[in-house]
Protein backbone atom coordinates (compact mmCIF):
# COMPACT_ATOMS: atom_id res chain seq x y z
CA UNK A 1 0.00 0.00 0.00
CA UNK A 2 1.72 3.21 -0.91
CA UNK A 3 -0.11 6.49 0.37
CA UNK A 4 -0.91 9.22 1.05
CA UNK A 5 -2.67 8.86 -2.50
CA UNK A 6 -1.32 11.28 -4.93
CA UNK A 7 -4.81 12.37 -5.60
CA UNK A 8 -3.64 13.82 -8.87
CA UNK A 9 -2.26 11.09 -10.38
CA UNK A 10 -5.57 9.36 -9.55
CA UNK A 11 -7.34 12.16 -11.15
CA UNK A 12 -4.90 11.76 -14.57
CA UNK A 13 -5.15 7.68 -13.96
CA UNK A 14 -9.35 7.76 -14.32
CA UNK A 15 -9.21 10.82 -16.86
CA UNK A 16 -8.26 8.05 -19.54
CA UNK A 17 -11.50 5.88 -20.47
CA UNK A 18 -9.82 2.38 -20.61
CA UNK A 19 -8.52 2.70 -17.25
CA UNK A 20 -11.66 3.32 -15.72
CA UNK A 21 -13.52 1.41 -18.08
CA UNK A 22 -10.49 -1.61 -15.94
CA UNK A 23 -11.23 0.81 -12.39
CA UNK A 24 -14.83 0.01 -12.48
CA UNK A 25 -14.68 -3.86 -13.36
CA UNK A 26 -12.40 -4.24 -10.45
CA UNK A 27 -15.10 -2.21 -8.20
CA UNK A 28 -17.61 -5.29 -8.99
CA UNK A 29 -14.64 -8.09 -8.46
CA UNK A 30 -11.20 -8.98 -8.37
CA UNK A 31 -9.63 -9.58 -11.58
CA UNK A 32 -6.52 -11.40 -13.44
CA UNK A 33 -5.27 -9.36 -15.96
CA UNK A 34 -6.25 -11.82 -18.79
CA UNK A 35 -9.68 -11.87 -18.20
CA UNK A 36 -9.71 -7.86 -17.72
CA UNK A 37 -8.38 -7.96 -21.10
CA UNK A 38 -11.10 -10.43 -22.61
CA UNK A 39 -14.02 -7.61 -21.95
CA UNK A 40 -11.84 -4.97 -23.19
CA UNK A 41 -11.04 -3.87 -26.99
CA UNK A 42 -6.86 -3.80 -25.69
CA UNK A 43 -3.87 -6.20 -25.73
CA UNK A 44 -3.05 -7.85 -22.37
CA UNK A 45 0.20 -5.70 -22.18
CA UNK A 46 -1.46 -2.84 -22.61
CA UNK A 47 -4.00 -3.87 -19.78
CA UNK A 48 -1.02 -4.33 -17.28
CA UNK A 49 0.42 -0.76 -18.93
CA UNK A 50 -2.63 0.80 -17.56
CA UNK A 51 -3.26 -1.68 -13.76
CA UNK A 52 0.16 -0.04 -13.25
CA UNK A 53 -0.77 3.01 -13.87
CA UNK A 54 -3.91 2.68 -11.62
CA UNK A 55 -1.52 0.98 -8.63
CA UNK A 56 1.04 3.57 -8.69
CA UNK A 57 -2.31 6.33 -8.19
CA UNK A 58 -3.00 3.80 -5.08
CA UNK A 59 -6.41 2.96 -6.90
CA UNK A 60 -5.99 -0.74 -7.22
CA UNK A 61 -3.89 -3.02 -5.66
CA UNK A 62 -2.20 -6.94 -6.71
CA UNK A 63 -1.91 -10.20 -4.60
CA UNK A 64 -0.56 -13.35 -6.30
CA UNK A 65 -2.57 -15.98 -6.55
CA UNK A 66 -0.97 -19.18 -8.22
CA UNK A 67 0.19 -18.02 -11.55
CA UNK A 68 -1.71 -15.09 -11.80
CA UNK A 69 -1.64 -11.93 -10.02
CA UNK A 70 -5.08 -10.91 -8.79
CA UNK A 71 -6.03 -7.31 -8.87
CA UNK A 72 -8.89 -4.97 -6.97
CA UNK A 73 -9.92 -2.08 -5.53
CA UNK A 74 -7.29 -0.69 -2.84
CA UNK A 75 -9.45 -1.96 0.33
CA UNK A 76 -7.64 0.65 2.77
CA UNK A 77 -10.89 2.19 3.67
CA UNK A 78 -8.80 5.45 5.88
CA UNK A 79 -6.99 5.93 2.45
CA UNK A 80 -9.89 6.09 0.16
CA UNK A 81 -11.84 8.39 2.73
CA UNK A 82 -8.92 10.32 2.97
CA UNK A 83 -8.56 10.63 -0.73
CA UNK A 84 -12.28 11.44 -1.05
CA UNK A 85 -11.93 14.72 1.62
CA UNK A 86 -8.79 15.55 -0.61
CA UNK A 87 -11.05 15.97 -3.02
CA UNK A 88 -13.74 18.06 -1.19
CA UNK A 89 -11.48 19.94 0.10
CA UNK A 90 -9.18 21.04 -2.72
CA UNK A 91 -12.62 21.79 -4.84
CA UNK A 92 -13.86 23.91 -2.00
CA UNK A 93 -11.02 25.96 -1.40
CA UNK A 94 -10.52 26.66 -5.25
CA UNK A 95 -13.95 27.72 -5.13
CA UNK A 96 -13.54 29.39 -1.79
CA UNK A 97 -10.45 31.33 -3.73
CA UNK A 98 -12.67 32.60 -6.53
CA UNK A 99 -15.45 33.64 -4.05
CA UNK A 100 -12.52 35.60 -1.71
CA UNK A 101 -11.06 37.35 -4.83
CA UNK A 102 -14.42 38.25 -6.46
CA UNK A 103 -15.73 39.83 -3.47
CA UNK A 104 -12.57 41.75 -3.14
CA UNK A 105 -12.50 43.31 -6.53
CA UNK A 106 -16.13 44.28 -6.26
CA UNK A 107 -15.94 46.15 -2.77
CA UNK B 1 -1.71 3.40 10.71
CA UNK B 2 0.56 6.87 10.52
CA UNK B 3 -0.30 10.21 10.61
CA UNK B 4 -0.28 11.01 7.26
CA UNK B 5 -2.49 8.21 6.24
CA UNK B 6 -5.39 9.35 8.95
CA UNK B 7 -4.65 13.51 7.61
CA UNK B 8 -5.62 15.89 4.62
CA UNK B 9 -4.02 18.82 3.94
CA UNK B 10 -4.16 21.46 1.50
CA UNK B 11 -3.62 25.30 0.79
CA UNK B 12 -4.48 27.76 -0.99
CA UNK B 13 -3.28 31.68 -1.45
CA UNK B 14 -5.93 34.15 -2.01
CA UNK B 15 -5.27 37.78 -3.06
CA UNK B 16 -7.65 39.27 -0.11
CA UNK B 17 -6.42 40.81 3.46
CA UNK B 18 -6.38 38.68 6.17
CA UNK B 19 -10.23 39.93 7.90
CA UNK B 20 -11.45 39.26 4.30
CA UNK B 21 -10.02 35.81 3.80
CA UNK B 22 -11.38 34.84 7.49
CA UNK B 23 -14.44 36.72 6.69
CA UNK B 24 -15.27 34.98 3.44
CA UNK B 25 -14.41 31.47 4.47
CA UNK B 26 -16.88 31.50 7.99
CA UNK B 27 -19.62 33.84 6.65
CA UNK B 28 -20.02 32.89 3.07
CA UNK B 29 -19.46 29.38 3.35
CA UNK B 30 -22.55 28.13 1.66
CA UNK B 31 -21.11 30.26 -1.60
CA UNK B 32 -18.24 27.62 -2.54
CA UNK B 33 -18.82 24.43 -0.63
CA UNK B 34 -19.64 22.10 -3.65
CA UNK B 35 -23.66 21.75 -3.76
CA UNK B 36 -24.01 18.87 -4.63
CA UNK B 37 -22.40 17.64 -0.76
CA UNK B 38 -25.98 18.16 0.92
CA UNK B 39 -27.38 15.54 3.17
CA UNK B 40 -31.17 16.83 3.35
CA UNK B 41 -33.61 15.62 1.33
CA UNK B 42 -34.23 19.07 -0.63
CA UNK B 43 -32.46 21.75 -1.93
CA UNK B 44 -30.11 23.99 0.40
CA UNK B 45 -31.50 27.13 0.53
CA UNK B 46 -28.48 28.63 2.78
CA UNK B 47 -25.73 27.32 4.71
CA UNK B 48 -24.88 28.58 8.15
CA UNK B 49 -21.63 29.00 10.11
CA UNK B 50 -22.94 30.38 13.45
CA UNK B 51 -19.09 32.26 14.61
CA UNK B 52 -18.76 31.29 18.07
CA UNK B 53 -17.36 28.34 20.22
CA UNK B 54 -20.43 25.90 20.26
CA UNK B 55 -22.02 27.04 17.19
CA UNK B 56 -22.62 25.00 14.25
CA UNK B 57 -22.42 24.98 10.79
CA UNK B 58 -25.90 24.14 9.03
CA UNK B 59 -27.61 23.73 6.00
CA UNK B 60 -31.39 24.68 5.71
CA UNK B 61 -33.67 23.17 3.01
CA UNK B 62 -35.96 25.33 0.98
CA UNK B 63 -38.71 23.39 3.39
CA UNK B 64 -37.24 25.01 6.34
CA UNK B 65 -35.24 21.57 7.66
CA UNK B 66 -31.87 21.61 8.70
CA UNK B 67 -28.78 19.75 9.06
CA UNK B 68 -26.06 20.50 11.79
CA UNK B 69 -23.27 18.86 9.71
CA UNK B 70 -20.48 20.33 11.84
CA UNK B 71 -19.87 21.77 15.34
CA UNK B 72 -17.68 25.08 16.19
CA UNK B 73 -14.59 24.40 18.12
CA UNK B 74 -12.47 27.14 17.76
CA UNK B 75 -13.77 30.52 16.71
CA UNK B 76 -10.01 32.86 16.53
CA UNK B 77 -10.66 35.84 13.66
CA UNK B 78 -8.85 36.72 11.95
CA UNK B 79 -6.12 33.60 13.02
CA UNK B 80 -7.98 30.29 12.77
CA UNK B 81 -11.10 28.65 12.99
CA UNK B 82 -11.88 24.89 14.40
CA UNK B 83 -14.57 22.43 13.24
CA UNK B 84 -15.63 19.17 13.84
CA UNK B 85 -16.77 16.70 11.26
CA UNK B 86 -19.93 15.34 11.86
CA UNK B 87 -20.43 13.05 8.66
CA UNK B 88 -19.27 9.54 8.75
CA UNK B 89 -17.82 7.54 5.23
CA UNK B 90 -21.34 6.77 4.29
CA UNK B 91 -21.72 10.92 4.09
CA UNK B 92 -24.48 10.55 7.19
CA UNK B 93 -24.73 12.79 10.16
CA UNK B 94 -22.88 10.90 12.72
CA UNK B 95 -24.63 11.42 16.31
CA UNK B 96 -21.09 9.32 18.09
CA UNK B 97 -19.27 12.93 19.12
CA UNK B 98 -16.04 10.17 19.77
CA UNK B 99 -16.68 8.76 15.49
CA UNK B 100 -16.03 12.66 14.60
CA UNK B 101 -12.66 14.08 12.73
CA UNK B 102 -11.94 17.76 13.15
CA UNK B 103 -10.92 20.13 10.38
CA UNK B 104 -8.50 23.51 11.02
CA UNK B 105 -8.00 25.84 9.13
CA UNK B 106 -5.05 28.95 9.49
CA UNK B 107 -5.05 32.47 7.64
CA UNK B 108 -1.87 33.80 7.48
CA UNK B 109 -0.71 37.29 6.27
CA UNK B 110 1.95 36.93 3.10
CA UNK B 111 1.10 40.56 2.57
CA UNK B 112 -1.41 43.13 3.49
CA UNK B 113 -3.11 42.18 0.38
CA UNK B 114 -2.42 38.39 0.06
CA UNK B 115 -3.26 35.60 2.27
CA UNK B 116 -2.12 32.17 2.93
CA UNK B 117 -5.02 29.94 4.26
CA UNK B 118 -3.65 26.07 5.01
CA UNK B 119 -6.67 23.67 5.84
CA UNK B 120 -5.78 20.17 7.95
CA UNK B 121 -8.93 17.93 8.41
CA UNK B 122 -6.93 15.31 11.08
CA UNK B 123 -8.31 12.08 12.72
CA UNK B 124 -9.90 10.44 9.75
CA UNK B 125 -8.88 7.01 11.90
CA UNK B 126 -11.68 8.36 14.19
CA UNK B 127 -14.68 7.17 12.01
CA UNK B 128 -13.63 3.89 11.93
CA UNK B 129 -15.65 1.62 10.66
CA UNK B 130 -18.33 1.94 7.80
CA UNK B 131 -15.34 3.19 4.90
CA UNK B 132 -16.21 0.65 2.62
CA UNK B 133 -19.09 3.08 1.34
CA UNK B 134 -16.62 5.32 0.17
CA UNK B 135 -14.70 2.95 -1.71
CA UNK B 136 -17.87 1.49 -3.48
CA UNK B 137 -18.85 5.14 -4.22
CA UNK B 138 -15.81 6.57 -6.03
CA UNK B 139 -16.89 4.85 -9.25
CA UNK B 140 -20.70 5.33 -9.21
CA UNK B 141 -22.77 8.41 -10.36
CA UNK B 142 -21.71 10.48 -7.60
CA UNK B 143 -17.86 9.65 -7.39
CA UNK B 144 -15.55 9.40 -10.24
CA UNK B 145 -17.62 11.21 -12.72
CA UNK B 146 -19.00 13.91 -11.14
CA UNK B 147 -15.65 15.24 -9.38
CA UNK B 148 -13.77 14.75 -12.73
CA UNK B 149 -16.65 17.20 -14.14
CA UNK B 150 -16.24 19.96 -11.46
CA UNK B 151 -12.28 19.04 -11.56
CA UNK B 152 -12.24 20.16 -15.28
CA UNK B 153 -14.30 23.12 -14.91
CA UNK B 154 -11.86 24.53 -12.94
CA UNK B 155 -9.80 25.13 -15.81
Amino acid sequence: MAYPIDHTSAWTALGDPTRRAIFERLLEQPLAVHALAEGLPVSRPAVSQHLKVLSDAGLVVARREGKHRIYQVDPHGIAALRAELQRFWDKTMAAYKAVVEQSSTKT
Amino acid sequence: MTKAATTVRTSIVVEAPIERAFKVFTKDFGRFKPREHNLLGVEIAETVFEPRVGGHLFDRGVDGSECRWARVLAYEPPQRVVISWDINARWQLETDMVRTSEVEVRFVSETPGRTRVELEHRHLDRHGDGWEGVRDGVGGDGGWPLYLERYAGLF
